[in-house]
């Protein structure tokens, strides 16, 4: 009963089929097996290109995404502690934040603001690398990529759940933020939320990319200095983009990071939804769902 | 319950099939086409070969053991056979199609070693994702299937309770899969295979580490589901003892399949008490026939 409703929705992924092409026993002899092989290979390592090409475009199937997104909250939350410390770090960081700007609130203000950008990408980045790295080494994702899931599904689902979870963290820091530690933004502070939730989701698919090639948690914590840092560095938090050398202004230019940070900046002294807003987030957004269609193309089905 | 032989028939491509080994006396194999059928199968892992050259079937409806040493490619035979094995050459059908293509992927269940689940959710919420990845429903099953039929969230809460029963996991559904033992996680990890009633299941040492008792469950379970629900097993030991439960064995040693039949026929072709003692005997002649090749190649 089950089989029926699978062939009709698992569609999409028949070039896989190709790999295993006829061949004729007969040609085969010992000695070219070599040969044989490097050329099968290339037809198999083709076939896969094509499958992971595919599954970037492929439809989504939202019953098997939304049970993945609902997995990994449901593993969330046998994680109690976990959950804690990724809604009250942000919180504790911007109080002290406060009072090292005591004496100059304008400061708050600005570094404040980007740091509301750039939490939710630093945690979810780490989170979703540490949970994807986890999914590869206990062979759950070998298991789920033998069955009928999409990996658009696998994606999605990840990126809805830690996406839900950033949803939390940032509306806590922001209402913190705006309204006990007074952060004083001139545009709405939805604005500024909605930017968070991108960077967070930005942080997942940065995540679920490098974890492919992290072969253990050591690796993958590494990674983040590697990946973060010199987009805090270049993102405008520590001195004006202009001011920097031209070829670190330059590199600014096309990190997400840069982005994030000028949209959240945007917000705060603008009152209206600015040009320049707009461009920042749909660069965010873009680069997000490119980072993801990455992601899913480090995915195989079939591994050495 | 499905039907598994009808809708089969159909799909299979009938190639010229090259005379294979000769089917030894025995239980004779159910007709129509095999589960698994490999020629010229070789897989390359890294610089290794690691199988060269296979040429075996697995019958349909039957419990095959896949033996031999650790490290002979059982695990590798096995991952080529779900799909998940790069670099395979060769013919590989399975069910009647390439392994590996995408419409396999809900009729096979494939356990591996290491039992894949998550630690940090109970039994009964891994085996909810998994049956929700396998049988999703329509995306708004739950509005239209008032009042009718069972919707995909009944099938799939049953399919949850039966596969539970049949791994015999029941009384730990609510605990974290962490905290089980290794053989109980192992179980979970078969269960979440028989989630779809697969018509072929592919155990990579399922009984490993478990107590005698829980061992002839299993392969009590194995025989129950290949004769009642029609499915076919492959499953792979290292232990030669368990052969002798299989309805057929694959005999493997250094990624070459040494003899392929029945126990019966097997312990009868080479003379032997047992399965074992079968098993070195054919070790010893190959090891034979390889040293005449050296000699004739060397000449």
């Amino acid at each position: 009963m089950r089989r029926g409703t699978d062939a009709g929705t698992d569609t999409g992924t028949g070039t896989d089929a190709s790999a295993h092409a006829y061949t004729d026993p007969r040609t085969h002899a010992p000695a070219p097996v070599t040969a044989g092989t490097d050329a099968r290979t290339d037809t198999a390592g083709r076939t896969r290109t094509g499958a992971d090409a595919n599954a970037g475009t492929r439809p989504l199937h939202p019953a098997r995404t939304a049970a993945t997104a609902a997995r990994v909250l449901r593993q969330l939350g046998h994680d109690p502690r976990t959950i804690a410390l990724l809604l009250l770090v942000p919180c504790v960081m911007l109080l002290l934040l406060r009072y090292v700007f005591d004496g100059s609130p304008r400061a708050f203000d600005s570094i404040g603001a980007s740091l509301l950008g750039v939490f939710p990408l630093i945690t979810m980045f780490l989170v979703t690398s540490i949970a994807t790295l986890r999914e590869r080494t206990s062979g759950t994702l070998e298991r789920l990529l033998a069955m009928p899931l999409g990996k658009a599904d696998l994606i999605a689902g990840y990126a809805l759940a830690f996406g839900a979870l950033a949803l939390l963290q940032s509306a806590l820091a922001t209402g913190l933020a705006v309204w006990a530690l007074g952060l004083d933004v001139t545009g709405s502070a939805w604005l500024l939320l909605l930017v968070a939730m991108l960077d967070a989701v930005l942080g997942t698919a940065l995540g679920l990319f490098v974890s492919a090639f992290a072969a253990s948690e050591f690796q993958a914590v590494q990674f983040m200095p590697a990946v973060i840092f010199p987009q805090l560095l270049l993102c405008g938090l520590f001195a004006p983009r202009p001011a920097m050398h031209p070829v670190l202004e330059a590199v600014s230019d096309v990190l997400p990071m840069s982005y994030a940070v000028d949209g959240m900046n945007e917000v705060l002294r603008h009152g209206d939804v600015t040009a320049a807003f707009v461009r920042d987030v749909l660069v965010v957004a873009a680069c997000a769902l490119l980072v993801l269609v990455l992601g899913a193309a480090t995915l195989r089905r079939r591994t050495a | 319950m499905v039907n598994f032989s009808p809708d089969r028939s159909d799909r299979l491509p009938d190639p010229p099939d090259p005379p294979g080994p000769p089917s030894p006396p025995g239980r004779s194999d159910p007709p129509g086409p095999p589960a698994v059928r490999a020629r010229d199968l070789t897989v390359v892992r890294g610089t290794r070969t690691v199988l060269r050259d296979l040429r075996f079937t697995v019958p349909r409806g039957r419990v095959t053991g896949l033996l031999g040493p650790s490290g002979c490619g059982k695990t590798t035979l096995m991952r080529a056979i779900a799909g998940t094995q790069a670099k395979v050459t060769g013919t590989l059908e399975v069910l009647g199609r390439p392994a590996g293509d995408a419409s396999l992927r809900p009729r096979i269940g494939y356990v591996t070693q290491a039992p894949s689940v998550y630690g940090d959710l109970t039994v009964r919420q891994n085996l909810e994702y998994f049956a929700a990845v396998l049988d999703p429903g329509p995306p708004r099953a739950r509005l239209r299937s008032r009042g009718r039929a069972p919707g995909a969230a009944e099938r799939r809460r049953e399919n949850v309770a039966r596969a539970l029963a049949d791994v015999g996991l029941a009384s730990h559904a609510d605990a974290l899969a962490h905290t089980l033992s290794g053989g109980q996680r192992s179980r979970v990890s078969l269960a979440v295979a028989l989630l779809g009633t697969p018509e072929l299941l592919v155990l990579d040492e399922p009984t490993v580490g478990l107590d005698p008792v829980l061992r002839r469950d299993l392969w009590r379970l194995f025989h129950s589901l290949a004769a009642d629900r029609g499915a076919t097993l492959l499953v792979s030991s290292h232990v030669m003892d368990e052969a002798e439960r299989c309805d057929r064995l694959l005999l493997m040693r250094e990624g070459r399949v040494l003899a392929d039949g029945t126990p019966d026929a097997l312990r009868a072709r080479t003379d032997s008490g047992t399965v074992e003692a079968a098993f070195l005997r054919l070790v010893d002649e190959a090891g034979e026939e390889d040293e005449a090749r050296e000699k004739e190649t060397a000449r």
